[in-house]
């Protein structure tokens, strides 16, 4: 080629696998973009409200004001995501618009479509969406995601679910790893996903995308768990804004995610950070309240 | 330690493209060693400093005290190589007035030079002619960029390696110091860090002030 061509499937990727050893801020303003950015994180995601206030507030949780997005954009030079309803193309094409560098297709948001998710591969802007097992990971890879999250339970503070997801998909990738090659077919059946993505997974031995995790993250400590089950970096929503002191735990989680396998520095970030974000157990909502099971 | 070893060839392991960079130096017969502390420079004949978020890799490169020892690194003549994030760090100047961090190569870039993601590219690359081929050979070079830098001023002694289809330069060399504002380790071609890990290997061990376990890391 002697021409350049513009978002590839190789610059989509490229840009997930950028953010790796890092994490992910939610953040409502353009100085919390800031903290978040002085802090280290490698991108912000620009919401209104971050989980745990959308549990409270209850109502139709939609896409983010452009106004504010566009702020949070000025505020930071750091890559800035935003979150678009599962389905919702018409958001997704907005959020492109405003040139956000990625949308993630969010359980968080109320879901504007049960059945389907967006087909994600004519846009330029790449998208990440979450998964709680393998299948659904492979599923929305199949359907153009350049990265992928383990869903968790968002808004919590808790980190089973996270833990569930992560381990669920490493499991199923296990799994594959065993099987003959005629015996994919059938597995690209069971896991409802396309064969070609179940292929590469399989020779692979890993997503064909970067794997993160996201829900539930609220300490150093979580975000050290994550990574060594597997994710390449975390997203932390309320864990950072809802803790007693925003930028010591903003600071410590950064330090945590890249020294996950090092017990002595998880010590010192972990030590006198104050309280983290109160949280909720999973146990505490009601199962029809829960974020992760939207997505099909 | 033997004259026949693999070269060793650290790659910064803060954030971004760690593990593309350690497949990338394996595939080149050399041994990769990630760093996130001082003491992992040790004994190193080579610097990675990777893509990823220059913003980020600034802050975790002072929290854990690594600017010192990696600038003793380059002084003592270990090749290094920055990509993208990685030419940011290495670089003299910095257009949009951030401060510049190891100030190892002349030159001027600026962030995000290319734009945001939408206009992250790929693209082949001129290295040198059929007739004079440069360092990296005479075959176009494929470029994947992402939020790339773009290098907007280049001093005398820069040597340029590789260009975009507009003519900026993408890929420059002074000296030992290597700089690609696109990322090689995205893709299967592998010159980039074969050339770093000759000139790795004609590093000469015995020169005073090289960095050993003898030695200590020294600030």
């Amino acid at each position: 080629m002697t021409t350049i061509e513009r978002s590839t499937w190789a610059t989509k990727v490229g840009l997930a696998r950028m953010l790796a050893g890092g994490v992910i801020m939610d953040v409502v303003t353009a100085d919390q973009a800031k903290i978040a950015e002085e802090a280290g994180a490698v991108a912000v995601m620009a919401l209104e409200r971050v989980p745990s206030d959308i549990r409270k507030f209850g109502g139709v949780a939609r896409m983010s004001d452009p106004k504010l997005i566009n702020e949070i954009k000025d505020a930071v030079t750091i890559p800035v995501m935003a979150k678009c309803r599962i389905g919702h193309f018409a958001e997704a094409q907005v959020l492109q618009a405003l040139e956000v560098d990625f949308i993630d297709e969010s359980e968080v948001l109320t879901p504007a479509d049960e059945e389907h998710h967006i087909d994600k591969h004519p846009f330029a802007v790449p998208f990440v969406c979450g998964c709680r097992d393998l299948g659904e990971a492979l599923r929305r890879i199949g359907e153009g995601a350049a990265m992928i999250r383990t869903k968790g339970e968002a808004g919590t503070g808790d980190i089973v679910e996270a833990v569930r997801h992560m381990r669920a998909v490493q499991k199923g990738i296990r799994q594959l790893q065993s099987m003959r090659p005629d015996e994919l077919f059938a597995a690209a059946k069971e896991l409802r996903a396309p064969y070609d993505v179940v292929k590469a997974t399989a020779e692979a031995g890993e997503l064909p995308v970067p794997n993160f995790s996201a829900g539930g993250v609220a300490t150093p400590a979580d975000a050290s768990l994550m990574r060594q089950l597997g994710a390449q970096a975390v997203f932390v929503g309320s864990g950072i804004f809802k803790s007693e002191s925003p930028e010591r735990f903003a600071h410590a989680i950064v330090k945590a995610t890249t020294h996950y396998d090092n017990p002595e520095i998880l010590a010192e970030v972990s030590a006198g950070l104050g309280e983290p974000m109160r949280g909720q157990s999973l146990g505490e909502i009601p199962p029809e309240e829960r974020l992760a099971v939207r997505g099909w | 330690m033997t004259d026949s070893r693999r070269p060793r060839i650290g790659v910064l392991a803060l954030q971004g493209a760690v593990r593309e960079h350690v497949a990338a130096i394996r595939a080149v017969d050399a041994e990769p060693v990630e760093v996130r502390l001082p003491r992992d420079l040790v004994d190193l004949d080579a610097l990675i400093l990777p893509g990823g978020e220059s913003t980020t890799m600034r802050k975790l490169i002072d929290a854990y005290g690594l600017r010192g020892p990696i600038a003793a690194l380059a002084r003592t003549g270990a090749p290094l190589l920055g990509t993208c994030a990685g030419m940011i760090l290495l670089a003299d100047r910095i257009a949009d007035g951030d401060e510049p961090v190891f100030r190892l190569l002349d030159v001027e870039v600026r962030r995000n030079g290319y734009g945001r993601q939408l206009d992250s590219f790929e693209a082949d690359l001129a290295v040198g002619t059929a007739d004079v081929p440069g360092a990296l050979g005479a075959a176009d070079l494929h470029g994947v960029f992402i939020r790339a830098p773009l290098l907007s001023e280049l001093g005398p002694s820069v040597e340029v390696l590789a260009r975009d289809p507009d003519g900026n330069p993408v890929a420059v060399r002074q000296g030992r110091v290597i700089a690609t504002s696109f990322h090689p380790e995205l893709t299967g071609d592998r010159r980039i860090h074969a050339l770093l890990r000759d000139l790795a290997a004609a590093l000469d061990r015995e020169a005073p002030g090289r960095q050993s376990k003898d030695a200590g890391v020294t600030e």
